[in-house]
C-alpha cells in the first residue's frame, strides 16, 4: 500500500497501480480519451493532465507511477489551464459537425469539451481533412473527426488479435487505417465503435436512425450464442434500434460479438406475426382458435408414441420446459432439445458445462482444444483466450481444424487417433497437461455432433480425470456449446423419455409414418425435407426452414420481446427482459403452450410464466438461482466406443448465420458476402 | 507498374541473414527498417506494397505494423520515382543562402515542379527538410550523394551532367575543401596539403 495525497485528502491505495487509478480511488473525475481500462496505456491524448508536487510541468495521470508521499492536485490551476489547452489542441482539427455526427449525444469529446474546454479557439488557419476509409459493412468511418486516441488499434491488437489497424504517416498527416483497403476481419470488431470516443468509428446499420436521448435502454442478455453476453438493448417504439454489450466481468467483461450487436436487424424480418394453417398445400393466415382447432384434430386421437417435440437452438427454458410437460399430457416420451444430434450426456450436468467459467480461463495454464474453433463458435470465449496467452506461460493444443487463430496454438492431429494418444499417455501433450497447475480442455460441439460423439466425450473425460484436471477446487473440464438454449433443454430434461426417440430418431420415425405429428419448438436446423408426411406445428418468431414446412405455424416471440430464462455454456441461469412486444399477434412461447394445452383438452397446471417457473425449477433446481451457477459435481458421462479416423471439424462454419436471427439479417448476409472468404468462383457463378 | 510480387535477390538475402542476425532471438523486428532500404534499393528507389508484406513475413510481424513504419520515415518513397531523386533543402540556412534560385533552376531545367517526375523517368524533384549539411548550404541530396555550395548555374550544370550520364563528384561545387571555411584555410596553413 502507499500513501497519497489528492486535492489534501489523504488516502492508502495499492502499490503498482497509475496515478488516473489512484486519483479515481479517490473519487476525482479524471477527464481522459486515450486510457481504458482493458487496454494498453498509451499516454497520448493528455487530457489526464494533473499536477505532481516538484514536477515543474503537469503530468499525463494515465502512464504515471504511485510513489510513497506523492502530493497531487486535480483541480487546481495549472490542471485547469493544462486541459484548456489539451482540449483547444484536440479541437483544432476537429469538424464542428456535431448536428450531423452520429456520435452526438454520446461522445466523449463533446461531453468534455463542456466539462472542462474553454468554450473558444483561437485556432486560424484550415482544419485538416481526412478521406473516409473502408472498415467493412460494420463500422463506418469518418476519419477527419478522429483524435488518435489509438483505442482502435490497441483494441484489435490486444483483444481481437488482429492486427490489421495502425497509424500510417505522422504529424498533421497522420491517419488511423489499414493502409489497404479491406474490411476488419475480427468477429469483434464492433467494440471499435463503442471505445471510439469521438465519431469516427461509428455504427454502419445504425447510421443516422435514431440519436440516444430518443431510445429506451432495456438490460438483458444476447442468446445468438452460448455465451449469454450482456446487452443492453435500444429501442425506439416497437422496434429495436440497437444492442450494445453491458459490464459483466464473469462473461462478456464489456465486449460483444458482431453477430450479437448487429444481427438484431434480423428481429423486423421474416417474421411469424400471425397463425398461420396449411390447406391446399399452402399456408393460410387465420385466428389463434382456427389454427388451434387444425391441431386437435390431428393431435386429439393420435397415440402418445407418435408424437414427437423438438427444442431448438433459441428455445428458452421455461417454453422448453412447457413443450415437456404438454408432451408428457400426451404421453409422448419422443423429445430432445439437441437438434443438432450432439451426444451431449444429461446424466451428469458437468458432463455438458464449461465447467472452468469463462472467467476462470485467466487462471488455467495449459488448453486442449478438442474439435472447436472459438473464434467463431464464441468470439468472446476467444477473447479471453487470446488474453491469458498474452500474459504469458499457457499452452494451447488442438486436436482438429483451427483456422487463423488469434493465439499461438500447437496443432496435436486432426482427429480421434491423437486423442486417443493423449488418453493413454503417449502424447507429448498429456504431459503438458499433467505438468500443469491449472490445465483445462475445451470440447466443441463439432467433436460430438458426430455418430462416435458419445465415445470422443468419453474419451475427454479419460483424458480430464488422467491428467488432474478434475481436482479439488478446480474443474478444467468444458464443453463449449454453440446454442443458447442447449444447456437449458438439457437442465430440464428435454432429452428422449424411457423408451423416446432422439432427434435422429424422430426424423427417421416421421420419414417411416411412425411419428405422425412433431412439435418444432424454434428447431430450423434439422433436415426438414425429410418429415415425409408427418403433421409439423411450428411454434417461433421467424420464417426459417422450420416454418417452411410446417402444417401449423403458432408465431411466438423473440428474445428480446420476453422474459425468458436460458442458460449459458457455463451453466450460468440468465433472465432476459422484455424491450419490446411481440409483433402482430405473436405471443410468449410458453403462453401459446398452455393455450394449446386447454385446446387439446389437457390444460397444464400453470397460470402464469411465475408458476410454470417454480414447476420448472422443481425438475431442475439449477435454474432457481438467476445470475449464478449451481455446482456441479463431477460423475461419470459418455459412452466408451471405438471412435472413427475422421478429422474434427467445428460445428460453425459460418460466424455471421447460425440461427433464424441473423440469418434474416440483412446485415449479416452484407458480412458473409464481404468478410468470409469465397469459395472458389466456377462458370456457372455468373 | 506496380508489382505483385516481391522477393530479396542473392546478395540482398545475405544482407537480409546479417541484418537480422545483428538482433537478439525474438527481436527481429528490429531490422524492419534495414530490410525496407534494402527492398527499396532493390525496387528502383520505391517501395511496392509487396516488397513491404515480403518484410513482414520474413520479420513475422503483420503487416500494418510495416505499413506503419514505412509511411512514418519520408525516406521510404511509396510510389515509384525517377532515376535521380532530386532532394533539395529549402529549411532557414539553405534559404538564406539562395536555395529559392537552386529550386528554381531545378524546376526550369526539368520542366517539372516539386513532387513531380520528368515524362523519361530520370529526375523526381522533392524538397525536404534540413539535410544537416548548412555549413555547405544550399545543399541538394541526389539519391546517396550530397551536392553542396550550390547556385542556379552549378545546379544546372550538375542537371545535365546528371541527365547524360556523365560521372559527377559530390561535395562542394565549389573551389572548397569539404566542410573547410570558403574563404581558404585559416589554421594549419604550413600542413603538406597546402
Amino acid at each position: 500500500m502507499v500513501n497519497l495525497t489528492i486535492d489534501g485528502q489523504e488516502i492508502e491505495v495499492p502499490s503498482g497501480i497509475t496515478l488516473l487509478q489512484a486519483c479515481e480511488l479517490a473519487g476525482k473525475e479524471i477527464p481522459r480519451f486515450c486510457y481504458h481500462e482493458r487496454l494498453a496505456v498509451a499516454g497520448n491524448c493528455r487530457m489526464c493532465l494533473v499536477e505532481v508536487e516538484k514536477s515543474p510541468k503537469p503530468v499525463a495521470s494515465c502512464a504515471w507511477p504511485i510513489a510513497e508521499g506523492m502530493v497531487v492536485k486535480t483541480d487546481s490551476p495549472m490542471v485547469k489551464g493544462a486541459r484548456h489547452g489539451v482540449m483547444e489542441f484536440l479541437l483544432i482539427n476537429h469538424p464542428l459537425d456535431c448536428p450531423i455526427c452520429d456520435q452526438g449525444g454520446e461522445c466523449d469529446l463533446q461531453d468534455q469539451a463542456m466539462a472542462y474546454g474553454k468554450g473558444m479557439s483561437r485556432f486560424e488557419e484550415y482544419k485538416r481533412a481526412v478521406m473516409e476509409k473502408d472498415f467493412g459493412p460494420l463500422v463506418k468511418t469518418y476519419m477527419t473527426r478522429c483524435i488518435h486516441c489509438t483505442r482502435c488499434i490497441r483494441f484489435l491488437d490486444d483483444v481481437a488479435g488482429v492486427e490489421e489497424l495502425g497509424a500510417t504517416g505522422r504529424g498533421e498527416a497522420m491517419e488511423i487505417g489499414t493502409y489497404v483497403q479491406r474490411g476488419l476481419s475480427s468477429e469483434l470488431s464492433g467494440n471499435i465503435i463503442d471505445l471510439c470516443p469521438v465519431g469516427a468509428l461509428t455504427s454502419k446499420p445504425y447510421a443516422f436512425t435514431s440519436r440516444p436521448w430518443e431510445l429506451n435502454r432495456t438490460e438483458s442478455i444476447d442468446v445468438l450464442d452460448a455465451v449469454g453476453s450482456s446487452i443492453r438493448i435500444d429501442s425506439r417504439g416497437a422496434e429495436v434500434m440497437r444492442v450494445l454489450p453491458r459490464l459483466n466481468d464473469d462473461v462478456n467483461e464489456e465486449w460483444l460479438g458482431d453477430k450479437s450487436r448487429f444481427a438484431v436487424d434480423g428481429l423486423k424480418r421474416q417474421r411469424l406475426d400471425v397463425p398461420m394453417v396449411r390447406s391446399d398445400g399452402r399456408l393460410q393466415p387465420c385466428d389463434w382458435d382456427v389454427a388451434f382447432r387444425a391441431i386437435a384434430d390431428r393431435v386429439g386421437g393420435e397415440q402418445g408414441a407418435k408424437i414427437a417435440g423438438i427444442a431448438g437452438d433459441l428455445a428458452d427454458a421455461e417454453s422448453i420446459h412447457a413443450l415437456r410437460e404438454l408432451l408428457d399430457a400426451l404421453g409422448s416420451p419422443h423429445r430432445d432439445g439437441r437438434q443438432d444430434g450432439a451426444k451431449l450426456d444429461p446424466a451428469c450436468r458437468a458432463g455438458y458445462l464449461f465447467n472452468t467459467g469463462i472467467a476462470g480461463i485467466d487462471r488455467a495454464d495449459a488448453c486442449l482444444l478438442i474439435g472447436t474453433n472459438p473464434r467463431v463458435e464464441a468470439p468472446i470465449i476467444n477473447a479471453r483466450l487470446r488474453g491469458r496467452w498474452l500474459a504469458g506461460g499457457f499452452k494451447v493444443g488442438v486436436v482438429g481444424a483451427m483456422p487463423s487463430p488469434t493465439f499461438r496454438v500447437e496443432s496435436l492431429g486432426a482427429g480421434p487417433r491423437t486423442l486417443t494418444e493423449i488418453a493413454e499417455g503417449r502424447h507429448p501433450f498429456a504431459a503438458a497437461l499433467r505438468d500443469a497447475k491449472a490445465p483445462m480442455l475445451i470440447l466443441g460441439q463439432g467433436a460430438l455432433v458426430r455418430s462416435d460423439g458419445a465415445a470422443v466425450l468419453a474419451t475427454a473425460r479419460a483424458i480430464a480425470e488422467a491428467n488432474g484436471l478434475v481436482k479439488e477446487g478446480w474443474n478444467g473440464f468444458n464443453v463449449l456449446h454453440t446454442a443458447a438454449g442447449r444447456v437449458g433443454a438439457l437442465d430440464v430434461g428435454f432429452v428422449p423419455g424411457p423408451g423416446g426417440r432422439d432427434t435422429a430418431g424422430i426424423i427417421a420415425g416421421a420419414e417411416r409414418g411412425e411419428i405422425k405429428v412433431l412439435f418444432l419448438l424454434g428447431a430450423d436446423e434439422i433436415d426438414t425435407s425429410r418429415l415425409g408426411a408427418c403433421f409439423v406445428i411450428y411454434i417461433g418468431h421467424h420464417g426459417d426452414r422450420g416454418a417452411h414446412r410446417a402444417d401449423v405455424i403458432l408465431p411466438a416471440a423473440a428474445y428480446t420481446e420476453k422474459s425468458a430464462t436460458w442458460v449459458n455454456t457455463e451453466g450460468r441461469v440468465q433472465r432476459t427482459v422484455r424491450a419490446v412486444f411481440p409483433p402482430g399477434q405473436a405471443r410468449e412461447d410458453w403462453a401459446i403452450l398452455r393455450a394449446l394445452s386447454a385446446a387439446l383438452g389437457r390444460a397444464l397446471p400453470f397460470d402464469s410464466i411465475t408458476a410454470l417457473r417454480s414447476r420448472m425449477e422443481r425438475v431442475a433446481p439449477a435454474l432457481a438461482r438467476t445470475g449464478e451457477i449451481a455446482p456441479a459435481p463431477w460423475g461419470a458421462f459418455g459412452t466408451t466406443g471405438p471412435m472413427e479416423d475422421r478429422p474434427f471439424a467445428s460445428a460453425v462454419a459460418n460466424y455471421y448465420m447460425t440461427d433464424p436471427v441473423s440469418r434474416a439479417s440483412a446485415t449479416m448476409a452484407r458480412c458473409t458476402a464481404e468478410l468470409l472468404p469465397r469459395p472458389e468462383a466456377t462458370g456457372i457463378h455468373g | 507498374m506496380t508489382p505483385a510480387t516481391f522477393a530479396f535477390d542473392a546478395a540482398n538475402q545475405e544482407r537480409v541473414k546479417i541484418w537480422i542476425a545483428k538482433f537478439p532471438t525474438g527481436r527481429q523486428q528490429s531490422a524492419v527498417l534495414a530490410l525496407l532500404d534494402l527492398a527499396q534499393r532493390q525496387s528502383g528507389g520505391w517501395l511496392p506494397q509487396a516488397a513491404m508484406d515480403h518484410v513482414a513475413e520474413l520479420l513475422g510481424m503483420a503487416r500494418i505494423r510495416v505499413y506503419e513504419v514505412a509511411t512514418f520515415y519520408t525516406m521510404f518513397n511509396l510510389k515509384p520515382v525517377g532515376r535521380h531523386l532530386v532532394q533539395v533543402c529549402t529549411t532557414t540556412p539553405c534559404w538564406l543562402q539562395g536555395s529559392d534560385a537552386v529550386l528554381g533552376a531545378c524546376r526550369a531545367k526539368l520542366g517539372i515542379d516539386v513532387g513531380e517526375t520528368t515524362v523519361d523517368g530520370q529526375f523526381t524533384l522533392v524538397e525536404v527538410e534540413c539535410l544537416g549539411a548548412c555549413v555547405n548550404a544550399p545543399v541538394i541530396l541526389v539519391n546517396d550523394d550530397y551536392f553542396e555550395d550550390l547556385d542556379a548555374d552549378s545546379t544546372e550544370r550538375l542537371l545535365d551532367a546528371l541527365g547524360r550520364g556523365e560521372g559527377v563528384k559530390p561535395g562542394p561545387q565549389v573551389a572548397r575543401q569539404t566542410s573547410a571555411p570558403i574563404t581558404g584555410a585559416n589554421t594549419l596553413k604550413g600542413g603538406a596539403d597546402a
